[in-house]
């Protein structure tokens, strides 16, 4: 633990005279929405004899502290790295192409074949189609409640949408198979038959009835949406209310004012808040370990495909793995979800701090 | 007459012309869809409660639901109970919560009052944004790979509160890190002018004030990792009896007890998958009551 961070007071301090004069002096405090590292106070007292308890003391909780921060900062670096040594031995005794092979056999340790192609070709479709659901539907309760809805029930009809994001996957995945997948099937049905000539929505394989992308496209947007709204909803709010009557003085109707002032101002925003969506859609596991067929086919493109993704794929076939070699072929499988996901949110976060720093 | 008439009539037009058909009807249009969008959310938030109350309730009514275990029982008989189940999800969230509170709170407390502007704070706190969004099946493939395969340690309930660490940290460090913030310099600065040393303002002054606001967010953050279903399918195997044993032997929870039960297709299996559902959604509204007790009752003290 370096207990040696390059700010400015050293630990060592004393019940002594002027401590925090310089403390205040640059922000008011109670900004909650922008984090601003500018605001602590960080004396650096002057020297003086005696009192080396309080040295101590304060020593000990800093390298606490800095440890701790530390200790994040490696935590990321360990499950690259620990994941990284794990699947290297596997994708070395791959006898198939790890990125190009279809098939995911690891059942003899001596004689691996798995390859990531189709799960990731699931994983994206199904995140996507999720994501192009969600994300009008966001949009649209976004402004609903930052700029349509009565103010006292803006806030209690906030607290519904959020509670969606209280509710655990698997309640969700379950649902989803056993109650929303017979009644959208009709719709699935007439989707094939009407539009089969799209490949989106050519006639797929998946075996039982409702266990397709489709389904599990929907439950997912249902899942991303209160991602989406939340963050969406902070930038809307914070939309200058000058711009607001600026606009309102020139005669704009309700809806000229949110398309001339609100929505050009939290675009980035509402952006980056649909790729945390896609984040968190890419790394689901649960509500599509349960929704998703297996399937022996390759994944074809159409919605209504059975498949797995990376995360379900793991879940399903981890519980009974036994040898570290086969192990490592899911845990491969499971550092390309962590890069995919690292480099989506790593965006999302880059464009949040800009839309940020923006407001 | 008519020349009368023109002099009553305005020299010139009226300031304020009506707002045109379309503008109109576009502005309807928007106000429609937009009431719609919100309309939507809400059906598969009242569907899947309905679905969960009119399934589970009578489950959950039983005699012995929250005091037996499967212990013994077939998977057509009907009976039993989710006590093992929910000792288990509680056990694995508590301990999670023992790791990731002080952990997170510290590392909030290094951003706060010592990270300032350097290097390391900025990478922490770029670290935590990224640990948020990792998926909960990617931190329990990390425990197993250190856990497990490199330690050689058998799987267990203790592996699977390991994995939830890394799934609460970021979020006790977001919630305590706002409430540190909003703790006014003013207090800091009483406290050294006193003469109390930085750590001792921190333990003292600054954590007690922000107290409140913290607890609520670790309450939030249990009950999110809570329903957390992929790193118990992975770093623990399902016993339909009670374990107390943390580090050792197979653990029931809440959420694998439903994916256990998914392929059991008798009447007992629904109802076991559905008492369970119930009881996870009380479980974390519990959790979720206290948060909003907790941040009512000690409200901010700043304000």
């Amino acid at each position: 633990m370096t207990d040696r961070p390059v700010t400015g007071g050293p630990a060592d301090t004393e019940p002594g005279v002027e401590r925090g004069f310089p403390a205040t002096a640059t922000v008011p405090e109670g900004d909650v929405l922008m984090p601003d590292p500018g605001t602590e106070p960080d004396p650096a007292p002057p020297e003086t004899a005696g009192a080396t308890f309080t040295q101590r003391g304060d020593r000990i909780f800093r390298g606490l502290a800095t440890g701790s921060g530390v200790f994040i900062v490696a935590l990321i670096g360990a499950v690259g790295v620990f994941l990284l040594i794990q699947a290297i031995p596997s994708v070395l005794a791959d006898k198939d192409n790890f990125l190009l092979g279809r098939n995911f056999d690891t059942g003899d340790p001596a004689n691996l074949r798995f390859g990531i192609l189709d799960l990731l070709l699931v994983t994206v479709e199904v995140s996507v189609f999720a994501l192009i659901i969600a994300m009008p539907i966001g949009l649209g309760i976004a402004l609903f409640l930052t700029q349509y809805a009565p103010r006292r029930l803006a806030k209690p009809f906030g607290y519904l949408v959020d509670l969606l994001a209280a509710v655990p996957s698997i309640i969700f995945g379950l649902w989803g198979i056993l109650v929303l997948a017979p009644v959208i099937e009709p719709f699935a049905q007439w989707l094939q038959a009407h539009l089969g000539w799209i490949p989106v929505f050519a006639p797929g394989n998946s075996g039982i009835a409702g266990a397709t992308v489709f389904t599990a496209g929907i439950v997912l947007a249902v899942m991303i949406l209160p991602i989406i709204t939340s963050i969406t909803r902070e930038v809307f709010e914070r939309t200058p209310r000058t711009l607001i009557e600026a606009a309102l003085a020139l005669g704009a109707t309700k809806w000229e004012v949110v398309q001339t002032t609100v929505l050009p101002f939290g675009r980035s925003g509402y952006v980056s808040a649909s790729m945390l969506g896609l984040g968190r859609a890419l790394g689901e596991t649960i509500a599509l370990t349960v929704i998703l067929a297996g399937v022996q086919s390759a994944f074809s493109g159409s919605l209504f495909d059975g498949g797995a993704t990376f995360a379900s794929k793991i879940a399903l076939a981890f519980a009974e793995l036994n040898n570290n070699l086969s192990a490592g072929a899911y845990i491969a499988a499971g550092l390309v979800l962590f890069v995919l996901t690292f480099a989506v949110n790593a965006f999302a976060r880059a464009l949040v701090a800009r839309s940020g720093a923006k407001a | 007459m008519s020349a009368s008439i023109d002099l009553h009539e305005p020299a010139v037009g009226p300031t304020f012309t009506g707002i045109s058909g379309t503008r109109k009807a576009k502005n309807g249009l928007a106000t429609v869809l937009v009431t719609l969008a919100f309309l939507i959310a809400v059906i598969p938030l009242v569907w899947v409660l309905y679905t969960v109350i009119s399934q589970g309730l009578i489950v959950v009514l039983r005699p012995g639901w929250w005091t037996q275990s499967l212990n013994g029982l077939l998977g057509r008989q009907i009976g039993g109970g989710a006590y093992h189940a929910i000792y288990g999800t509680l056990a694995q969230g508590l301990i999670a919560g023992i790791i990731a509170t002080p952990l997170g709170i510290m590392v909030a407390i290094y951003l706060v009052e010592y990270g300032a502007k350097t290097r390391l704070a900025r990478a922490t706190t770029f670290m935590v944004d990224i640990l948020t969004g990792v998926p909960s099946i990617v931190a329990a493939l990390f425990i197993y790979a250190v856990w497990i395969a490199i330690f050689g340690l058998d799987r267990s309930a203790f592996a699977v509160s390991l994995a939830l660490v890394l799934l609460m940290v970021p979020v006790v460090v977001r919630s305590s890190e706002e409430m540190l913030r909003i703790v006014p310099d003013d207090l800091r600065e009483a406290s050294y002018a006193l003469g109390v040393p930085k750590w001792k303002t921190i333990m003292r002054v600054v954590i007690p004030t922000a107290l409140s606001g913290m607890l609520t967010g670790v309450a939030l953050a249990l009950a999110r990792i809570m329903g957390e279903t992929a790193p118990v399918l992975i770093l623990v195997a399902y016993a339909p009896f009670i374990n107390f044993n943390i580090f050792d032997g197979n653990m029931a929870s809440l959420p694998l007890m439903m994916a256990v039960e998914r392929s059991n297709p008798t009447q007992a299996g629904a109802d076991r998958i559905w008492g369970a559902a119930i009881t996870l959604i009380l479980i974390i509204t519990v959790f979720q009551l206290i948060a909003a007790v907790l941040s009512r009752v000690t409200a901010p003290k700043t304000k």
